[in-house]
């Protein structure tokens, strides 16, 4: 592809062990994770403060405390002021939004390295009181006197007290992820076994491939207080669970006959993740890897209602045109993986001409994506998946792949909430 | 004028304090003057609402009084004098109509924080470096500008004596809680602040204090209750040893009791007493070799320390860390495994948190101070490093292995710094390809808190490396002595020497407790068996197996192997739980019994309280005097030093040659001869003694 663009290098990248939510980052929020990533980040890869022209991190849960993560992450692990950083919220594709907007910056001529990544903390999540209460409240602000508050009591009801979750369910439709999923797998035709197989193929990969120290160069080890004991492993694989195991378990969102249960979906998990990207001539003066850079990008948008989680398929295909490459061109493919039967759906659409034609508006399918080459350390369902920051463990894992299997180029897919697909090349210079 | 400089601000006058030829202000008497006339023109001027004192220093309000003018006035009464017409200056302050707005940003100690109280009004800024307090005592002094009388009328009796007995440091926040302050705000908004109280009257006071406190100070009879109390501390802390907590506690009390006007003459007779002791003359002496020591002989050829590399995380490692983060230093910091690394980031951010607890810091700042710190187990990852500094265990070929590993990872200009406290550092850089780069940087346990840093140097050493090893420990905020390579250097020498003596005298039938009370009735903060049971019992042994033993031999020093049967049988001292003392839960300690087993037996005899300080304390100050005489000391004001900072040598001494210098050369010697007559030739006095007797000189002029 022809381009007037600079290169942009992906030099490298780091993340904190994911965690289940509500272990050992419990005491921990979206500073903290964003905060030990980028500490880490910049520490194991010895990045010269002064070169960092811009940090940007995406965050899909705010607690509140900290609406621009990105700054307060970047400050407390000791960046300069003068580094701008800003938050980016894109659901599950925010740090792949937060690397695509740096990478726009410095093929633009804006920025030589940014750092971008994201970050979510399942076990911080802000809890509000409901409508009526935040009414109330905000008005009491205003209050002067006892006859004030009265009027503010009168018409309240005992259920306006009860607490407000953010749920992780898509605000057009009301249905959770969960729910839509069910749906999404049953039109594609992928069954209750084909889901186990594939989550439990995550899982046993993801433990190969951190018994094969293929995760060492990726992970940080963090040390959080009180304790400070090191913290280096993610602790959501379960590489010695069985089919039978995966198969007693009930259904979760739909009962009694849906198909998604608790464990071939994504969990619950705190985390955060970062990457470095530099223009090609700044990693060249500073010695820095220069190996990997992307090849373009894009994002897709579909109904909500029906295709929700089919960002993928549309993404990919959508790119695959853009750059004149097939399926058959891509070595290394990183898919997140939000629930195992919606990856094998979006497989499963672009190997269906019918999709791809009424769908796609293509005059043929795309194809099958060879699953020898897909996620073959795990994804989302295994290692977990913090929201905003699986975009930046996906790029970094992919450009790593690269280069140990010698490709040339990995297609980075992922689904959003909001009906959001993101795909990525990455292409190595052999 | 000189000191003051005025400007209107409409109806107020600000006064903006600014020192000629001074980076702070203190005061002293032309000051003084300065005010009176100043006070006179605001009285007269009907156009003057009210004042407003401001500094124009950098982070200093008032520093203090001038103390070397203090030592150096001929009689106590002068001091008497100064302090009559300071404090009749700041009752006419306190009295004036017209209110007077302290705007303290920067140091408000001493005689700075006797000048914001006698103000009608103070705010202080927020910032880290505003600090108040009065920490006269620490000189052996009174506040002597009204401090023990203010004081408790601001903050009450309990919190005032506090302050006042122990000289400590109040941070803003605090300090407003307990009413010292009465405002906090932005350093930015001090000035308008300020001119807006001082033209709109200040407002009442709104200070709450507990029901105890109330209680307490309601009566006569209860305040007394509460002195007397504070009188014991007192008494079991200094032993007697130190004239000046008394003598603020009787100036409190007289205040409370007969009021204001006869609270401040006995405050100004009780300062002019103190600055005529000689504890108070030895205190400021040590307090400006303090100063003078921040000076750097190889300034220019200095490198700026921006970056280390820490090898070993333990209690050294993370206190150097610590002392390095906390001032902007990045440190890499590595251990064999993360585990290491772990409990020395927590020890710090414990420490950390304590200042936090006290707003000192806010909690994102200690998350910055921390990400200073990168843990790491590879050695491969410290190359790059300007200076390596070596905590790792005591042992030469550990320590010669260490420098040859990071030899073969760091380039040639780097730094070696090793963190020994006994081991030559001759025989660390024995096999070092560049032994120009190594140096002996001797911290004290714990680093945080122990103010000196000992550097040893090899004829090897280059001028810039000492110079940068230096400017590293000055900026580590440390009294830093550079002393001559050797064994045990000079502290561990001096101390070592100490410490056998004790133990000598337990093999002669002394009780432990004797001796450690003793040595703490001459000064020590802790007698030496206790020290060696807090420094470890196994690391005394160490010792005595070294290079320092066999000189120590070869001068009739037997250091007795005793000691390294306790050490073998795992008593090692507090860390064990075990040693010369039973260490129990939280502080308790009670005497081990079972050791004397190891000298002789139960049956103890009692050894009178001067011979064991003689006996203790001059093979110590004569081992001092050797280390100068075989120019390990390059001078007597390092000895002593060395010897307080480090060592905890009874302040109000001095040090060991200042010590000598006020017992007379002589003296000291006549005595070690009579102990050598008894016990052998390890009382020999040194040479440079004997002549400095002989030629009647002193070691300062």
């Amino acid at each position: 592809m022809e381009s007037n663009y600079r290169p942009v290098v992906l030099v490298d990248g780091r993340r904190t062990p994911f965690l289940r939510a509500s272990t050992d980052y419990h005491d921990l929020g979206n500073y903290d994770l964003a905060r030990l990533a980028l500490l880490g980040l910049r520490q194991t890869l010895n990045l010269n403060l002064t070169d960092i022209d811009y940090v940007i991190m995406g965050n899909v849960i705010s607690n509140g405390i900290n609406p621009n993560v990105a700054r307060d992450g970047m400050l407390g692990a000791g960046y300069l002021p003068a580094t701008p950083a800003f938050t980016v919220s894109q659901a599950c594709i925010s740090a792949n939004r937060a690397f695509t907007s740096g990478a726009d910056l410095i093929r633009t001529g804006q920025a030589d390295m940014v750092v971008a990544g994201g970050v979510d903390s399942m076990s911080d999540v802000p809890i509000m009181f409901k409508k009526p209460m935040r009414k109330r409240l905000m008005a009491a602000q205003r209050a002067k006197g006892p006859g004030d508050y009265l009027k503010l009591l009168k018409g309240m009801s005992l259920s306006d007290l009860g607490p407000q979750v953010p749920a992780i369910a898509e605000f057009s439709t009301g249905l959770s992820m969960g729910q839509d999923t069910d749906r999404l797998v049953a039109r594609f035709g992928v069954g209750r076994v084909d889901q186990d197989e594939f989550a439990l193929r995550s899982h046993q990969l993801a433990g190969k491939a951190w018994e094969d120290g293929l995760f060492d160069d990726e992970v940080l080890t963090v040390q959080i207080p009180p304790k400070f004991a090191p913290i280096s492993q993610d602790n959501g694989i379960r590489p010695d669970s069985t089919m039978e195991q995966l198969a007693k378990l009930k259904p979760a969102f739909v009962r009694p006959h849906g198909t998604i249960t608790a464990a071939n979906a994504s969990y619950l998990t705190d985390g955060a993740a970062a990457v470095v990207a530099m223009s090609e001539e700044k990693a060249k003066a500073l010695g820095m890897s220069t190996e990997v850079r992307l090849l373009e990008y894009t994002y897709s948008g579909t109904n909500p209602d029906g295709d929700l989680l089919m960002g993928p398929a549309h993404a990919s295909a959508k790119l695959l045109q853009r750059t004149g490459l097939t399926l058959s061109d891509i070595d290394v493919f990183e898919f997140h993986e939000a629930f195992a039967g919606q990856v094998l759906a979006n497989l499963n659409a672009l190997d269906t001409a019918a999709f791809c034609k009424a769908d796609l508006g293509l005059s043929k399918k795309i194809g099958r994506v060879p699953v020898g080459k897909l996620n073959i350390h795990g994804g989302s369902v295994s290692i977990g998946h913090p929201f905003g920051a699986t975009g930046a463990r996906l790029l970094t894992t992919a450009r790593n792949r690269l280069i140990r299997e010698d490709g040339r180029y990995a297609l980075i897919a992922a689904c959003a909430a909001g009906g959001l697909g993101s795909a990525i090349i990455l292409e190595r210079s052999k | 004028m000189a000191y003051c400089d005025i400007e209107r601000h409409d109806d107020v006058v600000v006064v903006w304090l600014d020192e000629p030829k001074s980076t702070v202000n203190t005061l002293s008497m032309d000051m003084l003057d300065e005010f009176e006339a100043m006070i006179d023109d605001i009285e007269k001027d009907n156009d003057v609402k009210g004042a407003v004192l401001i500094s124009r220093k950098k982070d200093v309000f008032i520093a203090g009084a001038d103390v070397k003018a203090l030592l150096e006035m001929e009689s106590g009464e002068q001091a008497t004098e100064l302090s009559r017409r300071g404090n009749a200056l700041l009752s006419r302050m306190a009295n004036l109509k017209k209110p007077i707005i302290a705007a303290i940003h920067g140091a408000c100690l001493g005689g700075g924080n006797e000048v914001a109280m006698a103000c009608h009004y103070r705010i202080a800024t927020d910032h880290p470096k505003t600090i108040l307090g009065q920490p006269e005592v620490k000189l052996g002094l009174l506040p002597g500008g009204g401090g023990t009388q203010r004081l408790p009328r601001l903050v009450g009796l309990t919190k005032a004596l506090d302050i006042l007995l122990t000289g400590k440091n109040i941070y803003p926040y605090p300090a407003k809680k307990m009413g010292l302050i009465d405002e906090i705000i932005h350093p930015p908004g001090l000035l308008q602040a300020a001119i807006a109280v001082a033209r709109d009257g200040v407002p009442e006071r709104d200070v709450k204090r507990s029901t105890m406190d109330k209680v307490l100070e309601s009566t006569s009879f209860t305040r007394d209750y509460v002195t007397k109390k504070a009188l014991e501390t007192v008494e079991r802390k200094t032993r007697g040893n130190y004239p000046a907590p008394k003598k603020i506690l009787e100036c409190v009390s007289i205040g409370l009791d007969e009021g204001l006007e006869k609270g401040l003459e006995a405050e100004s007779k009780g300062f002019g007493e103190l600055q005529e002791t000689p504890e108070c003359k030895q205190l400021i002496g040590l307090f400006l070799a303090t100063q003078e020591a921040k000076h750097n002989p190889f300034e220019k050829k200095a490198k700026d320390v921006s970056s280390l590399a820490m090898l070993g995380a333990g209690f050294m490692g993370a206190g150097i860390t610590e002392v390095s983060i906390t001032k902007g230093i990045e440190v890499t910091l590595r251990d064999l495994n993360m585990e290491g690394v772990g409990r020395a980031k927590q020890t710090i951010w414990k420490n950390l948190q304590s200042k936090v607890k006290k707003r000192a810091l806010s909690s994102f700042q200690s998350d910055v101070i921390m990400s200073r710190i990168e843990g790491v187990t590879d050695l491969e990852q410290i190359k790059g490093a300007d200076i390596v500094v070596e905590a790792v265990f005591e042992d030469i070929d550990l320590k010669k292995r260490i420098v040859a590993e990071v030899e073969s990872v760091c380039g040639r200009s780097t730094i070696f710094a090793s963190n020994t406290s006994s081991l030559p550092i001759g025989e660390i850089a024995a096999d070092a390809k560049y032994p120009q780069n190594i140096i002996g940087m001797h911290y004290f346990s714990p680093v945080p808190k122990m103010p000196l840093l000992e550097i040893i140097v090899t004829d090897k050493t280059t001028q810039a490396v000492k110079g940068t090893a230096i400017k590293l420990g000055q900026r580590q905020g440390k009294v830093v002595i550079v002393v001559n390579d050797g064994p045990g250097f000079y502290t561990t020498r001096v101390l070592t020497a100490l410490t056998n003596e004790a133990i000598q005298m337990l093999a002669e039938g002394a009780r432990i407790e004797d001796v450690d009370n003793a040595m703490k009735d001459f000064g020590f903060p802790v007698g030496p068996i206790t020290l060696m049971d807090e420094v470890g019992i196994d690391v005394g042994a160490h010792i005595a197996r070294g290079a320092l033993a066999d000189m120590f031999r070869a001068r009739g020093i037997e250091d007795n192997s005793v000691i390294q049967d306790i050490a073998k049988a795992g008593l090692h001292g507090r860390k064990t739980g075990k040693g010369f003392y039973t260490y129990g839960k939280g502080k308790s300690k009670s005497i081990n019994t079972d050791m004397y087993k190891y000298f002789g037996g139960e049956d103890r005899k009692d050894f009178d309280k001067k011979t064991i300080q003689d006996r203790v304390g001059l093979i110590f100050v004569n081992e001092a005097v050797r280390c100068l005489e075989e120019n390990i000391l390059t001078s007597a004001l390092d000895g002593d030093l060395g010897a307080v900072m480090g060592l905890g040598y009874p302040p109000f001494r001095g040090g060991p040659f200042r010590f000598i210098d006020s017992e007379g050369a002589q003296t000291i010697v006549d005595k070690l001869k009579a102990l050598e007559e008894v016990h052998g030739v390890r009382f020999q006095a040194s040479k440079l003694l004997v002549t400095m007797a002989k030629e009647n000189r002193s070691f300062y002029d």
